[in-house]
């Protein structure tokens, strides 16, 4: 048993009360000091906490609010169980809400960088645990027993000296009157009930019966429907517009134009087109007819970039630029520059859209002096703060709302939408249900930036790496993290960053910065691998050896053994090394948001066609909340990874995004996906990290290795199906 | 605004709309069944799809004034209380992640069994291959087809 502090201060209350009927109701919100780790999530600093909601009514039924939007990472499943495992309650009695926006009562609710389960672990067994305490301890009072001499099990309290029982329903009303203590003891992990076990999607039924429980299909008694049209190119903004056929076209209500412009926008902000084009309208056919009627004209107002540019931009700076060196140990060009092997490739990604499957949408019903915003959105929080500037209202008197998301993978954290909702219900003065069409979606930005990065490697005679040089470049940023592997595995070894100017807007997008780097690293240690003339996984694990008996520095990101031990892991399961006639295999691994995943991808040939036989996958996520869940994440991660690496690339023309829709941007296909995907978790008792996101990473090259054996091509580009695969280098 | 009498989950509606407007949006915003859903538009994603007397169609690019007798079911008509056997099986697989594009997956599995008790893998994944789910949840899908084929 660990014994917990319910940590107090200022900022923190938990307090009970009586609920109708009798029972207890358990708030909490305290700083959880674990929490405020706003690096490990790759996203601006913010401070991020946690906290959730407990009801017992009196049938000893339990309702548990998470607080965090649901975005598909099952969040809603997964963070009530944690609750309900230190309730010690039967699941079959517990009834998940989605809490809404409340920072007096939650914090950090906010879906993004893998970080709800491993930021809300410890409060989220605390709030369980808490309640549990003050159930048995008032139970206790009321048999005048001992509370040791008590025991709980599926919402039952037994006193084990008399066989008595109570219900959580029949004690909770008395449970309202004891004080919180300053401790609370929790489980230890062999204990857990519900914790690893195989616990179905809490939404299932109704998502499976096509229940309204997204964005999209939202409706109000007597709202609006409205869309909007936005400039069609990075650069430009509008002119002009003649509306009056427009105007007199069935169903339109209105057309005007709305500016979500805010004197001091947060980082969630981010957006290209500030200034857009509404209609309204009383049907989507209807106003779609309007958007495809109406003139516009346009105008450029800075540079219209172009794909061709973009090539050269980043091959520019990766062999002539010079930016920021943000690590080096050792001398590593000196090193190079006598080895009798060095190896220098160079490896690039294109922007990427996010696309989830349901398009923006947003419902605002703004009045004089009050603002319901409900809707898809992974930053409620920021979305408050930031409608409270636009429209000039407090921000206790925004009502913020969060249905189920059709999707995030990242482009929910920029609420642009929300505002724009807001702004068109103010100017309308009713309450309005923006859509976007999935055009609208794919061409208005926050993409995953474009990537390039070089590496330099020296070899010894022996095949022992002795230098490792990184040089990455992006647009605007690189993806390089300094302090990752192979940073701590070596003497000499040096990152260097090279910011590069674009008007694109970018955002963070599944496994930020991960989802490039990972394949870049990956690959070349593949190639370095080979150079050595020695296994890939021996090569890497060897390196890993390095770091685990002396470390060099001491800032690295990443815990060496764990790392050597989910490729061990997925080395034994899938039989690596062992003779495969007509099997292709490639391996690759990479650590993030706190979590460790290996994967080895087998191809087969069938006649002209490359298949993807059987992902095997080890995973290092601490402990696993819930199994079905987490093996469902691992599945997904592996499916849209390969589609990614495989198919998927937005390119610029004179500004304009050439892809809009599914008919020219592919993602996976069904025919397309793994025929299995075995996953294997390390078993581990340690705090749980994230799992929505990396066993993103490591797919693309674990598959571009595996093409390698197939095809005796080496793989450099992005989307690699796709893409011409000559090196960056080469590029004039 | 011609008046379309529909047949939709057995029941008899009426709607005022233009010829050419798509079932989905008529189904979505004339009759409020919101179960099917929008994600393309342009019959590319499968997300919108619905029965046309027992098979599948893509709602978003289908006129209403197409339809005439045909019997349209939906997501929502389906089943009665979620029963059917492929709703069942994807309960029994955990199938959804975020289960935007489940409905247009599950009518198109339904719609596959009504046409092929036992179908193989790979008549399995050429029925669902243009039904796009951007969380990957392909492996479950066919999974749950197998299932409910062996239960209904
Ligand atoms: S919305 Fe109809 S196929 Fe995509
Ligand atoms: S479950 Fe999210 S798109 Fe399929």
């Amino acid at each position: 048993m660990t014994v917990a502090k319910t940590k107090f201060d200022r900022r923190s209350f938990l307090k009970t009360m009586a609920v109708g009927g009798g029972g207890l109701m358990l708030g909490f919100s305290w700083f959880s000091a674990l929490a405020k780790d706003p690096k490990a999530a790759n996203l601006p600093d913010e401070i991020f906490e946690i906290n959730a909601y407990i009801k017992v009514h009196p049938d000893g039924k339990v309702t548990i609010l998470s607080p965090n939007p649901e975005i598909g990472q099952n969040v809603k499943t997964s963070m009530p169980l944690i609750v309900a495992e230190e309730l010690d309650v039967d699941w079959n009695d517990v009834r998940v809400e989605q809490a809404p926006l409340d920072t007096s009562k939650y914090t950090r609710q906010l879906a993004g960088g893998s970080q709800s389960i491993r930021l809300g672990w410890d409060s989220l067994r605390m709030a369980g645990a808490t309640a549990k305490l003050l159930m048995v301890t008032a139970a206790a009072q009321e048999w005048n027993a001992d509370i040791e001499d008590l025991t709980t099990e599926k919402g039952i309290i037994t006193n084990t000296n008399t066989g008595e029982t109570i219900g959580y329903g029949d004690i909770a009303s008395k449970a309202v009157s004891i004080p919180i203590p300053d401790e609370v003891p929790l489980k230890d992990t062999d204990d857990f009930t519900l914790i690893g076990k195989n616990i179905k999607n809490v939404d299932g039924f109704e998502i499976v019966t096509g229940k309204p429980l997204f964005g999209y299909d939202f409706t109000r008694e007597g709202m609006t429907l409205a869309m909007i049209i936005h400039p069609p190119a990075f650069g430009m903004r509008l002119k002009s517009y003649d509306d009056t056929e427009v105007r007199s076209m069935p169903g339109v209500k209105d057309v005007f134009t709305i500016d979500t412009s805010i004197d001091d926008p947060q980082w969630s902000d981010v957006n290209a087109f500030n200034e857009l084009i509404v209609i309204t309208g009383d049907t989507t056919w209807e106003i779609l007819n309007a958007k495809k009627a109406l003139e516009v004209e346009w105008e450029a107002v800075s540079e219209l970039e172009n794909s061709d540019d973009h090539m050269r931009k980043l091959a520019d700076a990766i062999q002539n630029g010079s930016g920021n060196m943000e690590r080096v140990d050792g001398d590593p060009e000196a090193v190079a520059a006598r080895a009798p092997t060095v190896i220098e490739r160079t490896y690039t990604a294109p922007f990427l859209p996010h696309n989830p499957m349901a398009p923006m949408n947003f419902f605002a019903d703004v009045k004089e002096d009050s603002a319901d915003l409900i809707g898809p959105v992974q930053t409620p929080e920021q979305l408050r703060t930031s409608a409270s500037q636009l429209l000039g209202l407090p921000e206790e008197n925004i009502h913020v709302d969060m249905t189920r998301m059709g999707g995030g993978f990242g482009r929910r954290l920029y609420g642009n939408f929300g505002l724009e909702a807001a702004a068109i219900s103010q100017k309308i003065g009713g309450s309005v249900k923006l859509i976007y069409t999935r055009e609208d979606d794919m061409t208005q930005g926050t993409y995953r930036p474009a990537y390039a990065i070089k590496y330099k490697a020296a070899l010894d005679n022996d095949g022992s790496l002795m230098s490792f040089q990184a040089k990455g470049t992006g647009m605007p940023g690189d993806s390089l993290y300094a302090n990752r592997y192979p940073a701590g595995t070596l003497d000499h070894y040096s990152c260097e960053k090279i910011p590069i100017h674009t008007n694109i807007s970018t955002g963070a997008w599944r496994a930020p910065s991960s989802n490039f780097t990972a394949s870049a690293e990956q690959c070349f240690m593949d190639e370095l691998a080979e150079a050595a003339g020695k296994d890939p996984i021996e090569f890497r694990l060897d390196l890993f050896d390095r770091a685990m008996r002396d470390p060099v520095g001491e800032e690295n990101d990443y815990e060496a053994d764990r790392y050597a031990g989910v490729l061990e892991l997925v080395r034994e399961k899938s039989n690596w090394g062992q003779e495969m006639p007509g099997v292709y295999r490639g391996v690759a691994a990479y650590f993030s948001y706190g979590s460790y995943a290996a994967q080895v991808v087998d191809l087969v040939k069938e006649g002209d066609d490359i298949k993807i036989q059987k992902v095997w996958c080890a995973v290092d996520c601490g402990i696993v909340v819930n199994m079905e869940g987490a093996v469902n994440q691992v599945e997904g991660c592996i499916i849209d990874g390969l589609g990614h690496a495989m198919y998927s690339e937005l390119t610029f023309n004179d500004g304009a995004p050439q892809q809009s829709n599914f008919n020219n941007y592919r993602i996976m296909r069904n025919s397309e996906a793994p025929a299995e995907i075995e996953v294997f978790f390390v078993e581990s008792d340690t705090h749980p990290t994230g799992l929505g996101e990396p066993p993103f990473p490591p797919i693309m090259p674990a598959y571009a290795n595996a093409l390698y054996k197939a095809t005796g091509n080496r793989y450099y580009n992005q989307p690699y199906l796709v893409k011409d695969q000559t090196m960056l280098a080469m590029h004039r | 605004m011609p008046t379309y009498t529909l047949n939709i989950n057995g029941e008899e509606r009426e709607v005022d709309a233009s010829q050419d407007t798509p079932l989905l949006w008529v189904l979505r915003d004339h009759l409020n069944l919101l179960g099917t859903k929008y994600a393309c538009g342009i019959a590319q994603c499968g997300s919108c799809t619905v029965h046309l007397d027992g098979s599948a169609i893509r709602s978003c690019t289908f006129p209403v004034s197409a339809v005439r007798d045909a019997e349209i079911t939906t997501i929502e008509g389906l089943s009665e209380n979620g029963d059917h056997p492929v709703q069942q099986a994807w309960l029994e697989h955990d199938v959804s992640q975020c289960g935007y594009c489940q409905a247009g997956q599950i009518m198109t599995a339904a719609a596959l069994l009504n046409q092929n008790a036992d179908p193989s893998d790979q008549e399995i994944q050429s029925a669902m291959n243009g039904i796009l789910c951007r969380c990957g949840t392909y492996l479950r899908i066919n999974k749950a087809i197998k299932t409910a084929a062996k239960n209904s």
